[in-house]
């Protein structure tokens, strides 16, 4: 059966595609809005913890600073590993539907 | 420590020329392949993901980024670092939030996307408006940056130097269009990349390859303080909003959101990010190293001696440890890397006029292919002469605050506009055109007042305005505009046609 736009855009599926691609987005933007700030509201109100020494003279905030860029990369990678699986799968199914 | 910075030495011209005729063996091959408009803008969307990756990294990485944080880290230690972290994240926030409806929805310019099922002719305007600031002060920094870089690694005169990279650049985009800046942004990036890896290498091999030697030589010189958190990030409000300029302005950055176009479809254009932010994030983890190397190698007297920004911390330490041949190298892939970036500001701020004034709103999308290229190609000289002549009349002036007003000019007033557009259903023409022009009037205007201008260059005795970047402020006050504009008034037909356009966003049904 296939649809014409007003069903596919009324129909069950594709709402929630929508609504999962959003929540999927928003939680990785949270993610890294925790990640950022967290970070920098460290360096802004606890000093002494980023000063503290992990190595010989090495101090924590240096592996810190560098997790958050990588973290960045891990959440960016999350993202493109679930929208080439799930996602992606999701929409050429639903354009399948679609009445040309 | 004797240096040849400053006078022109026999490898730098060598790297110098072999760049520079690279790039334009490239421009004149990219040149016989750009006779359409969706070859001048957005390379007859053929760039692989991988390809797109290293241009927007190219477009991405400046000299600013590159000679500045090195300085930085050099100078001020461990608060260098801190700046580092600020400049990738914005990419993540890019993927989450655009990268995908842009491509979807878009033609070449983001105002493509704003504009879709508004009215185009006041949307356009004021996009263009808010498109066009940025991408001018973005590109003002970079002039001035340029400017001094190349008086100070070649020592010709600041205006030859601003002429030169206009030329340069100008030769690239208005005969090669989109293709040839792509390839001009993959050569840099990879030269780029190179140059600072073995940069990085060479600094590392003097400690037996651990950073640990290397932060306890600094530390031997400069105290632990070096490896602590120090004056840079002291007020919290401050942090956050220069946070939110950094990470949200990339959204608004009219040059990277272009790029979108030059991919097949949204699947690449979600990989070219990823790409993107890895050789990123690389360049910011390693780039500290080499500030901390110039530090320890060559001293912070001899670097600050002779740049009080410490923007040669890492020309000096490539000289002292790879003797003058690699010196030039490096001095000739930071000019490289300023003619790219360049570049590619120069073609998004040409596409605004050309394609989002002349062709939209002047001639109502009734332009030909030949009228649309040849329009393209005049804007291209328009804004590089403005290019140009800005940097010769900005000369001296202090280049951080120009691109953070760029920033905070990208994330209050195009990235407002672009975000309600895709996601609310309710937004309409007057909600956009108000939150665009109040978020680009509040972000020039709080900047003015703001500590930046007001005391550093005005030379008042105290700010009007508190924060040194206004993003909280002006971005905030954009979406409110937007959004208390869009319920006070109606507009039915934007609503309907953002059902159908819901279809291409999730599921590129139509995308071009």
């Amino acid at each position: 059966m296939k649809r014409s736009v007003e069903e596919m855009l009324a129909s069950a599926e594709f709402r929630h595609l929508v609504a999962r691609r959003w929540r999927v987005s928003i939680a990785l933007t949270v993610a890294l809005f925790v990640t950022y700030y967290g970070f920098i509201l460290l360096v802004a109100l606890d000093r002494t913890l980023l000063a503290q020494r992990i190595g010989e003279v090495t101090t924590l905030g240096i592996p810190l600073g560098v997790s958050v860029i990588l973290v960045s990369w891990v959440l960016t990678a999350v993202y493109v590993v679930w929208a080439n699986r799930s996602y992606d799968a999701e929409v050429a199914r639903l354009r399948q539907l679609l009445r040309e | 420590m004797e240096t040849t910075l400053g006078t022109p030495t026999a490898s730098a011209i060598t790297f110098f020329f072999l760049i520079v005729a690279l790039t334009l063996a490239v421009t004149y091959w990219a040149a016989r392949r750009t006779r359409s408009t969706r070859e001048f803008y957005a390379a007859g969307r053929s760039v692989s993901a991988l390809q797109n990756g290293f241009a927007l990294a190219g477009d991405y990485m400046s000299a600013a980024s590159f000679l500045g944080i090195a300085g930085l880290v050099a100078l001020r230690g461990y608060d260098g670092m801190i700046y580092a972290t600020g400049w990738l994240v914005g990419w993540p926030a890019l993927m989450f939030l655009v990268a995908e409806p842009l491509r979807n929805l878009g033609k070449y310019t983001f105002a493509d996307v704003v504009a879709y099922r508004l009215r185009q002719t006041p949307v356009r305007i004021a996009s263009a408006i808010g498109g066009i600031l940025t991408v001018l002060f973005y590109t003002i920094a970079q002039m001035v940056g340029s400017g001094n870089l190349i008086m100070l690694m070649f020592g010709l005169s600041y205006e030859i130097s601003v002429v030169l990279v206009g030329a340069t650049m100008l030769a690239y985009v208005l005969f090669g269009g989109m293709i040839a800046t792509t390839w001009v942004q993959i050569i840099k990036a990879v030269l780029l990349l190179a140059g600072v890896s073995l940069l990085t290498g060479l600094v590392l091999a003097e400690f037996q390859f651990s950073p640990g030697a290397l932060y306890a030589a600094v530390v031997e010189q400069y105290g632990q303080a070096a490896l602590e958190p120090g004056g840079l990030v002291t007020n919290p409000l401050d942090a956050v909003s220069l946070g939110l300029a950094l990470m949200l302005g990339v959204l608004g950055l009219p040059h990277i959101l272009m790029r979108f176009y030059t991919v097949p479809d949204a699947r690449a254009a979600r990989l070219s990010v990823l790409y993107a932010t890895g050789l990123i994030g690389y360049f910011y983890i390693i780039i500290p190293l080499v500030g901390f190397g110039a530090a320890a190698l060559v001293g912070r007297d001899v670097i600050a001696g002779i740049d009080a920004g410490g923007n040669m911390a890492a020309p000096l330490v490539a000289e002292q440890l790879g003797g003058t041949p690699f010196l030039g190298f490096i001095a000739a892939v930071a000019f490289a890397t300023i003619l790219a970036v360049v570049a590619g500001l120069t073609l998004a701020g040409a596409s605004a006029l050309s394609h989002d004034i002349y062709v939209s709103v002047v001639k109502k999308g009734q332009a030909t292919e030949r009228e649309q290229v040849r329009v393209a190609r005049w804007a291209t000289v328009v804004f590089g002469a403005l290019a140009v002549l800005l940097g010769v009349v900005f000369k001296g002036q202090n280049v951080a605050f120009m691109v953070g007003l760029a920033f905070a000019i990208a994330c209050s007033a195009n990235f407002p506009a672009l975000l309600l557009s895709i996601v609310w259903r309710r937004f309409t023409t007057a909600a956009a055109v108000a939150s665009i022009l109040s978020g680009a009037t509040l972000a020039v205007g709080l900047i003015v007042l703001s500590p930046t201008v007001w005391v550093d260059v005005l030379g008042y005795p105290s700010a009007l305005f508190g924060l040194r970047n206004p993003a909280i402020v002006s971005m905030t006050v954009a979406f409110l505009v937007g959004i208390g504009v869009s319920l006070a008034t109606r507009e039915p037909r934007a609503a309907t046609m953002f059902d159908e356009e819901k279809l291409r966003t999730y599921l590129g049904v139509g995308a071009e």
